[in-house]
């Protein structure tokens, strides 16, 4: 991984063990250490608003399911624009297994997600075939074939109406309000992010870099393109369907309006702009998404009380500016930092390492 | 059995169709050019069909006048879309290149539904008839105009790669770049010239339909429309493209007939082209003309 790239003097790996390990320092652990400790607090600091607990709610279930996307996309070089199909099948599977099945939500929530991982392995099956821009139409594709399905699905998805999704509870205790709620996401958050790092070093993950780098070196290295594209699949809706099972539990309330293309771009933007094949842009991503209609809500609130707020278009138009701010992101982005936050990330880090003799 | 709605569906799928046929060979000429998938060809559509009306409306201009401005815009807006955007992605990885048009298509969707609005504007009304009789089966004079101007350009097209310098220019550049660029031809002129050409002749498509159904967001649901007909073309192909429209076309209208006589489904219509699509890339992934990409290690 690239992290590993920018070693301090001293800091000498001998064995492909002490490469591999999940945390290339031991300062990146106990940062990450202290990291999860400060989000353990957090909800009881006073500066904390519950707005910004809603919005690390957020960045929560959804960098879960953008890490998916980054093993698919990043580290498996497979293009998907069907994400969001994945991330609300989940939502509704989990929501339906709990109605129907009367199955506790702490085991719901990870059901859903194999029965979303079965799911997506069936659409990966053409990836067995195709691959590059005929891949990124097929999954299109069946991000509109499964849209379809949720609004025709009445039995799943309660059709228009929409599905409600009980309260996450464990062993009885019922958890209430956003703050409670804020746990299960870390939690999963951190379970989650570890599986991935871990994924990403064992036989499995490599064979995922290979089938990206150069799938036919490695299939003449005997990694079987066909298993790995589709288990990329599978491993990415795993992802998403524990996303959009938090996600339905949080709100209790899941419509079938909400997975449409948009969302999938913008999970494929917050692995772009995170950072391609990095399990840390992922998280860098999603939080860059979901601050920026904050930023720009921001924005358009300063502009209101200057001599521009008269102008209805920038008051009224505020969804579209949004929007765009999305869609400019993604370009400007591409142009100037295809590598993405991680990357700057990782320059910083080296310039203040390597400080002041960055030569 | 209702043989009089099925051959007026059929008709409004053939005329649907030579629109989709057109959009598509507007993408085929683009991806021949420079090898990038435009997912932002429907907001060529969108773009060209607001500004004509925006045009039409705001300066109460004649209607081949407000077209030629419209065309003109377009032509600017492909080529400054080509040379700002498009231009430093050359030699990035296709995962860039595609997302940068899907960035490109919601950005400019965006901007239209902020500018516009997200209604339906009538364009104001070109021909006096309101439909024309023809064989027993009502046509619009739009649509028949649609149809005119589709095979227009379709013969425009076949002319132009067939004869003209520039067409010639960009068949060489799509068969191999470098050799093209060796005997003189100026790869960067190409590139703009496809771009500048897709976006004139998507947003005539644009203004056709927008005559029919009127202008709004929906236009640039046919970016994605596009997309099983080439793919079932053959992305490479510009017969393909008009092909794979006039089909996927004809196939949504049967569709839409086989739901509402028999399965009662609902939405048919806009997604059994998804269900061919999947099909497609299954079993034959370079479609009906398209070129087969054969690895050998």
């Amino acid at each position: 991984m690239a992290g590993h790239s920018m070693m301090r003097c001293g800091e000498f790996k001998t064995s492909y063990r002490a490469d591999t390990t999940i945390f290339p320092t031991p300062w990146s652990r106990n940062f990450a250490i202290i990291g999860v400790a400060l989000l353990i607090v957090a909800p009881y600091l006073p500066f904390v608003s519950d707005y910004m607990i809603t919005l690390m709610i957020q960045i929560g279930y959804l960098s879960i399911a953008a890490l998916g996307l980054n093993i698919l996309v990043g580290f498996t070089g497979q293009i998907s624009l069907g994400h969001a199909a994945f991330f609300g099948f989940g939502a509704f599977a989990s929501a339906w297994l709990n109605n129907e099945l009367g199955i506790p939500v702490f085991f719901s929530i990870p059901l859903a997600a194999l029965w979303t991982t079965a799911v997506g392995m069936i659409v990966g099956i053409p990836a067995g075939r195709i691959k590059g821009l005929y891949l990124a139409i097929a999954t299109l594709a069946s991000q509109f074939i499964l849209e379809d399905f949720f609004a025709r699905a009445e039995w799943f998805t309660g059709g228009s109406a929409g599905s409600l999704a009980a309260p996450f509870s464990l062993f009885g205790f019922e958890i209430y309000g956003d703050r409670q709620y804020f746990y299960v996401v870390l939690a999963y958050m951190v379970v989650m992010y570890l599986l991935a790092t871990n994924l990403l070093r064992s036989r499995d993950g490599r064979a995922f870099v290979a089938v990206r780098d150069h799938y036919l070196s490695a299939e003449v290295m005997g990694v079987n393109l066909t298993k790995y594209r589709i288990l990329s699949f599978g491993v990415s809706s795993f992802y998403a369907g524990i996303g959009g099972a938090l996600y339905a539990h949080y709100l209790q309330y899941v419509s079938v309006e909400g997975f449409d293309i948009l969302l999938s771009i913008q999970f494929l933007a917050m692995v772009i702009i995170g950072g391609l094949g990095s399990v840390m842009g992922a998280l860098l991503g999603t939080i860059f998404m979901v601050l920026l209609p904050e930023v720009m809500q921001g924005a358009v609130g300063i502009l209101k009380t200057t001599e521009w707020g008269n102008i209805p278009a920038i008051t009224d138009g505020l969804t579209w500016i949004k929007q765009a701010a999305i869609g400019l992101a993604i370009v400007l982005f591409l142009i100037f930092e295809p590598e993405g936050l991680a990357h700057r990330w990782r320059m910083i880090k080296a310039y203040w390492k390597l400080y002041p003799f960055s030569y | 059995m209702n043989f009089e709605l099925l051959l007026q569906l059929v008709i409004n799928g053939l005329i649907i169709g030579t629109l989709y046929g057109v959009v598509g060979m507007c993408f085929v000429l683009i991806y021949k050019a420079s090898q990038i998938v435009n997912f932002a060809q429907g907001e060529f559509l969108l773009i060209g069909a607001w500004v004509c009306w925006w045009i039409l409306t705001q300066f109460h201009l004649p209607f081949y006048a407000g077209f030629l401005l419209t065309l003109l815009f377009m032509m600017v807006f492909g080529i400054l879309l080509q040379v700002l955007v498009l231009r430093p992605m050359i030699g990035e990885p296709i995962i860039s290149v595609i997302m940068v048009t899907i960035g490109l298509s919601i950005f400019f969707q965006a901007i239209m539904n902020w500018m516009f609005g997200v209604f339906v504007q009538p364009f104001p009304p070109i021909f006096e008839t309101k439909s024309v009789d023809i064989f027993g089966l009502n046509v619009q004079p739009a649509y028949l105009m649609s149809l005119v101007i589709s095979i227009i350009i379709m013969g425009g097209f076949a002319w132009f790669f067939k004869y003209s310098r520039m067409g010639l220019a960009m068949r060489a550049t799509a068969f191999n770049q470098q050799v093209a660029q060796s005997l003189g031809i100026s790869i960067k002129q190409v590139f703009a010239a496809s771009w500048a050409i897709s976006a004139m002749v998507s947003a005539l498509a644009g203004v056709v339909v927008g005559m029919v159904n009127g202008v709004s967001s929906a236009l640039s649901f046919f970016g994605i429309k596009v997309f099983p007909a080439v793919i079932l073309g053959g992305l490479d192909s510009v017969i393909g493209a008009v092909v794979g429209g006039l089909i996927i076309g004809v196939l949504e209208n049967v569709a839409e007939y086989v739901d509402g006589q028999w399965l009662n489904v609902g939405n048919l219509y806009t997604i059994a082209p998804f269900y061919v699509l999947v099909i497609i890339l299954m079993i034959r992934p370079y479609g009906l003309f398209g070129t087969e990409e054969i690895e050998r290690v």
